[in-house]
């Protein structure tokens, strides 16, 4: 292992060590703590300028009830998990099938159809903006969250066939080739040996595409406006302007817009790394 | 292949049945490719055609030939906003890299085992899985002058109050830390991955042949870190040439257009107060998708040589 495990050194070691981690964290989050503190204090600490001294009192529930019930946010919110949820749903399955097209089958044009999805998923958004915008309010679908949900299906499904492919050539191919040589349909392959087998690769997608959507800025503001369709994080702009200089709400409102992901990662961190560091290791 | 161990005679089976096996990649494959196609390659053709053109989004497009172009070489000449872009671009690339060695140095903080440390970890890799919309505002408010708890801190050495955002010299530093921050999270854990499947026995073999620290490290450790160090840069190259969200939330490319990078500039001139001019829009991201064009040849290079492998 590397560095030196502690173990094997003087226990003073171990010592400064331990005191030294928790500072880290402090630092390295202090940004972030001091939002999470900001969020519970009320509004008369900022008007007395007492901005980085203990909250007045403690305000917790009026501000995020704020949030709630005072605002966009939870129509936002509600926007998000309906352009996330099916945008989850519809790459996984788009790059399961596509990804082991790619990953059982030889054939000639193989390696570049897997090399054009990896390509035009490092494509910078830009230069599909215009061309995007026009097909979808020739779709009528400007504004909308199936408009939304379309782009970000086909965009992730780069991603998501680099990944699905990868993982299904690293399967036991001699499972595929008995199969067949019992005469079972490739679709039934497909559907009663691979997938079952895939199951580590879908959950790791959809925590990392969930993520990866539910924090999207750019088509949000793209291709939605309003709170009617539009995703929270093109919400909190417009929430910051309705409580403008108000940070405790500001603070508050940013909270609950990261959260979702947060939990996600949290409650599926094992998936998430996993989906995340693929290929880090040989 | 496995045909031949069929006992029937191709006689006997449907079309379907003879030819699955060429048939049934294209089947699996029709609908990502369609949607690929529609949403993603066919967009880019459609963008190059477009900055041949001047259009304002509604009316009728103009063909202009290479004369968008032709006004961004004078913009670049002439120091405009283009250039502004493109110079930012190319800071954004340079010190985005520091997400390596940063992630790389918290990996090996972190790469210890003491109780808790799992959770340590997580709560290190914490600002990757915020959205950078939120990044955006905890940093605005970090570097504020009148309350900011970067000034406070510079009060107490002394020093101070700067406003970071507000100065045209330092705004693009100050919205790239910020994006470092999630950025060298996201290197961290790789490492930590790669750390993780390191050979123990060459560490072993290193330390009896009197390798340590740094040394251990150059010759030892990063050559097994290869591959977390290869994603580690394509995802923090497509980060720094996609960085858009934080500088709309930071600064909206001010103060006086400073803090513009392609990505930025391109969005402003099609959409938005300035004036809907898609086809000047359209060469900008061009020129942009020309310098990504090279880091992903690059990285397909790479990735087809490990295939041939």
């Amino acid at each position: 292992m590397f560095p030196t495990p502690l173990e094997k050194r003087p226990a003073s070691a171990k010592t400064v060590y331990q005191i030294v981690l928790p500072l880290a964290l402090i630092a390295w989050l202090l940004p972030l703590i001091a939002v999470a503190v900001f969020s519970i204090k009320p509004a008369a600490d900022f008007t007395n300028a007492n901005y980085w001294g203990m909250p007045s009192s403690f305000d917790f529930f009026e501000n995020y009830g704020q949030v709630f019930f005072n605002s966009d946010m939870p129509r936002y919110l509600l926007n998000s998990v309906f352009i996330t949820v099916p945008t989850v749903i519809g790459a996984v399955t788009l790059s399961a099938m596509a990804g082991f097209a790619l990953g059982v089958y030889r054939f000639k044009a193989n390696i570049w159809i897997f090399f054009m999805f990896v390509a035009g998923n490092f494509v910078p958004f830009q230069i599909l903006m215009v061309p995007v915008r026009d097909l979808t309010l020739d779709l009528g679908l400007y504004n909308t969250k199936t408009g939304l949900v379309l782009f970000h299906i086909a965009f992730q499904t780069g991603f998501c066939t680099l990944f699905m492919r990868n993982f299904i050539r690293a399967l036991p191919f001699e499972l595929i080739e008995a199969a067949r040589v019992e005469g079972i349909s490739e679709i039934r392959i497909f559907w009663y040996v691979v997938l079952p087998l895939m199951k580590p690769a879908l959950a790791a997608l959809s925590v990392l595409i969930f993520t990866f959507i539910w924090n999207d800025y750019f088509w949000a503001v793209v291709l939605t406006q309003g709170p009617e369709s539009q995703p929270v994080t093109a919400g909190i702009t417009a929430f910051n302007s309705q409580f403008r200089a108000m940070y405790h709400l500001m603070s508050a409102g940013s909270i609950v817009a990261a959260l979702p992901p947060v939990a996600m990662f949290f409650l599926m961190q094992k998936h998430f790394i996993a989906g995340l560091t693929l290929g880090a290791v040989k | 292949m496995s045909d031949a161990a069929l006992p029937r005679t191709d006689t006997d089976r449907s079309y379907w049945q003879r030819n699955q096996q060429t048939l049934a990649p294209w089947l699996f494959l029709a609908p990502a490719i369609l949607f690929f196609a529609f949403y993603v390659i066919m967009p880019v053709f459609q963008s190059f055609n477009l900055s041949l053109y001047d259009w304002d989004g509604l009316g009728t497009k103009e063909f202009v030939g290479l004369r968008n172009y032709e006004d961004l070489y004078w913009e670049y000449k002439d120091g405009d906003a283009f250039y502004t872009s493109l110079q930012n671009n190319l800071i954004w690339l340079v010190l985005y890299l520091l997400a390596i060695p940063a992630g790389l140095f918290i990996a090996l903080f972190l790469n210890q085992t003491v109780t808790g440390i799992r959770l340590y970890k997580s709560l290190f890799f914490f600002p990757f899985v915020i959205s950078q919309v939120v990044v955006g505002l905890v940093f605005t408010w970090f570097y504020d002058p009148a309350f900011g708890i970067l000034n406070v801190v510079l009060g107490w050495v002394g020093l101070g109050p700067v406003n970071i955002l507000g100065n045209e010299h330092t705004v693009t530093y100050g919205i790239i830390l910020a994006g470092l921050w999630p950025q060298t999270a996201y290197c961290m854990i790789l490492y930590l991955t790669g750390l993780n499947a390191v050979n123990p026995e060459q560490i072993e073999a290193g330390r009896l042949d009197g390798a340590k620290g740094w040394r251990m490290l150059w010759h030892v450790v990063l050559p097994q870190l290869r591959p977390a160090t290869f994603i580690a840069f394509v995802v923090t190259i497509i980060g720094a040439l996609r960085s858009f969200d934080l500088i709309s939330i930071m600064t909206g490319g001010g103060p006086f257009g400073s803090s513009r990078v392609l990505a930025y500039y391109m969005f402003e001139v099609a959409l938005s107060e300035y004036g809907f001019r898609m086809g000047y829009g359209a060469a900008i991201a061009v020129v942009l998708f020309a310098i990504m064009m090279v880091f992903i040849t690059y990285f397909l290079w790479s990735m087809y040589r490990e295939e041939k492998r």
